[in-house]
């Protein structure tokens, strides 16, 4: 066998930005998000349509930008407006995909992105909390997650704050609650392996894991029980250009991929 | 028929003001005349900025962040604020580094985004310090429409069913209409608003390139408006183009012209962030000597007496290079 020439992470990231399709929408978050949907414009989507909640729409990013409101949000764009026409534009239902992150996740896909404790007043850490988040899984029609770090104290069986909607508790919570019917959650990618949510359930299920990784360490990683599809798959390993384009194009300056 | 709360946060209202009583105070208090409102910045500040004000900061928390006015505040050691913290970064950071906030609206605060978390806001959020109330960027700009609007809340499709939700003041109700449940929020109404933009005229009419983010809302909401800009321009470029005018003249009640005025910050079309000093900033921010820190705001705010000297310290060379980076071109100066 081979030695790898490429990080988990890096992994993560090349099969995070072929889950967004080319001549779709997405809403996207800072960190991961920002990479894989860059990526994804550099290779097989340069029809994405990116939006950016800072009023960025449809730029065409030559480097990855540090905020979600940067000039590179808005480089070349075909359009600059306000943070509120960009919710109003998800909620009239132009936005197929939310892509975000957090600090826990569980099974029904909802994120934690506030605090971790169980006192609100005085959390053991303070995050930032939704920023765009909330508003992005509540009213884009798909929320595609990142999170790197897999492990039991990230993929929890109770987030210790839900800060953005997944399926909340169960099959037709989302509906209960006043959100719209058919949205949510259906992608969480991380650096051990790719999830869905099974329709029935709602709840997270393994589809495929990365080259080397085994539906055992996916167990052991997760703080809850998972769903396994009957045929778990591998993914497809970075090619060189998708790494070029992460170090050369991407990411230069190392914010994410620390040199 | 009362309306039923089917549903209800529990978060504190940090702002008092109703648009009621914000409507009767604008025709008291703000003139329709065009008038010349250049004034320094540090008198505009001790003008129109009171403690115990709630505070609203234009821009995205580290893009088109009014950050000179913000170094006033901090100067000036005005206290008690409350922040709309809506998608606040180094904006919110360094008023609560020099100790002017006490609550804060909170959309997005704590993150540098791909910077990473700051240590003066963990720390003021953590030990209890600071009170907040989670919102979400969207219901802050919608609190703000309805401000601008003149109505007291307003229905959204956001944090329905989280605990973003709960820790809110919003109710959830079913719309009298169609049935559907809805998330009420209350209208916002800042006591006053900050802004750098990349021009205005003498008189207060504002323009700004790229992105508004949420500063049209802001100004509309907010009973005093304080502008720095760019670039002070005649009207006659603002009359040659006023579709771009973003904020008309009789919203705002301060101008001042300062160039850079967004430093270590992001001007689109002007200038990249200041990376490296952002980064100093925060390392000083994490030391958990509280000394690096107090040092920090001594250098850049305390010991200096206005913005001019604090470019003064950066020097020319330093910002010119910011504006290479932001036309990503490599730099080619000087000797």
């Amino acid at each position: 066998m081979s030695v790898k020439n490429y990080t988990l992470r890096e992994l993560m990231a090349c099969v995070a930005a072929k889950q967004l399709e080319d001549e779709k929408a997405v809403a996207v978050g800072t960190g991961l998000p920002l990479v894989a949907t860059m990526l994804a414009q550099q290779t097989h989507a340069p029809n994405l349509l990116i939006i950016f909640e800072a009023g960025g729409i449809a730029p065409q990013l030559p480097t990855l930008p540090i905020s979600v409101g940067d000039s590179r949000t808005i480089h070349k764009a075909l359009c600059t407006t306000t943070l509120i026409d960009i919710m109003d534009t998800i909620r009239r239902g132009y936005v197929d995909y939310a892509f975000l992150g957090g600090a826990q996740i569980d099974k029904y896909g909802n994120l934690n992105s506030t605090m971790i404790g169980d006192n609100y007043e005085k959390p053991k850490v303070r995050f930032p909390g939704s920023g765009g988040a909330n508003d992005f899984g509540s009213l884009a029609w798909e929320t595609l997650i990142i999170m790197d770090r897999h492990g039991p104290r990230r993929f929890v069986e109770k987030v210790d704050f839900i800060t953005t909607p997944g399926y909340l508790y169960g099959p037709g919570a989302r509906e209960e609650e006043g959100l719209s019917e058919n949205t949510g959650p259906s992608r969480v990618i991380t650096d051990l392996c790719l999830f869905d949510f099974e329709p029935e359930t709602k709840r997270m299920r393994l589809i495929a894991c990365h080259p080397g990784i085994t539906t055992e360490d996916v167990i052991k990683a997760t703080g809850f029980e998972i769903l396994i599809a009957d045929e778990v798959g591998t993914t497809d390993p970075p090619t060189k250009e998708e790494l070029r384009l992460l170090h050369e194009v991407i990411d230069p300056l190392g914010f994410v991929f620390k040199k | 028929m009362e309306m039923k709360i089917l549903k209800e946060g529990s978060g504190e209202i940090f702002c008092k003001n109703t648009p009621a009583e914000v409507r009767k105070w604008t025709r008291e208090n703000k003139s329709r005349a065009l008038k010349d409102k250049r004034m320094r910045l540090k008198d505009a500040v001790k003008k129109f900025i009171k403690d115990g004000d709630y505070l609203a900061i234009g821009g995205f928390g580290h893009i088109r962040v009014p950050m000179a006015t913000i170094y006033e505040i901090v100067r000036q050691k005005i206290k008690d604020l409350s922040v709309a913290g809506h998608t606040a970064v180094q904006d919110i950071d360094v008023l609560m580094a020099g100790g002017c906030v006490k609550n804060v609206d909170i959309a997005y605060v704590v993150g540098f985004e791909l910077r990473g978390l700051s240590g003066v806001q963990r720390r003021l959020f953590e030990n209890g310090q600071v009170k907040k109330t989670d919102y979400t960027n969207g219901a802050m700009s919608y609190r703000l429409r309805a401000g601008a609007q003149g109505i007291p809340f307003i229905p959204v499709k956001v944090m329905l069913g989280t605990d973003t939700m709960m820790h809110s003041p919003g109710k959830v109700v079913k719309c009298p209409f169609t049935g559907e449940k809805v998330l009420l929020l209350p209208s916002l109404n800042p006591d006053v608003c900050i802004i750098h933009a990349h021009r205005a005229d003498m008189y207060g009419n504002v323009q700004i390139d790229g992105h508004i983010v949420k500063d049209d809302l802001q100004a509309r909401a907010s009973k005093r408006v304080i502008v720095t800009c760019e670039e002070l321009v005649d009207t006659e470029v603002i009359r040659a183009d006023p579709g771009k005018t973003v904020i008309p003249f009789y919203m705002v009640d301060a101008v001042t012209e300062h160039p850079w005025g967004s430093h270590p910050g992001n001007m689109p079309y002007k200038y990249y962030f200041d990376h490296e000093f952002t980064e100093d900033y925060l390392a000083a921010g994490r030391n958990k000597d509280p000394k690096v820190l107090k040092n920090w705001l001594d250098e850049w705010i305390y010991n200096i007496n206005d913005f001019y000297e604090y470019l003064e310290k950066l020097g020319a060379r330093r910002l010119y290079t910011l504006r290479d980076v932001e036309f990503l071109r490599p730099p080619v100066r000087g000797s």
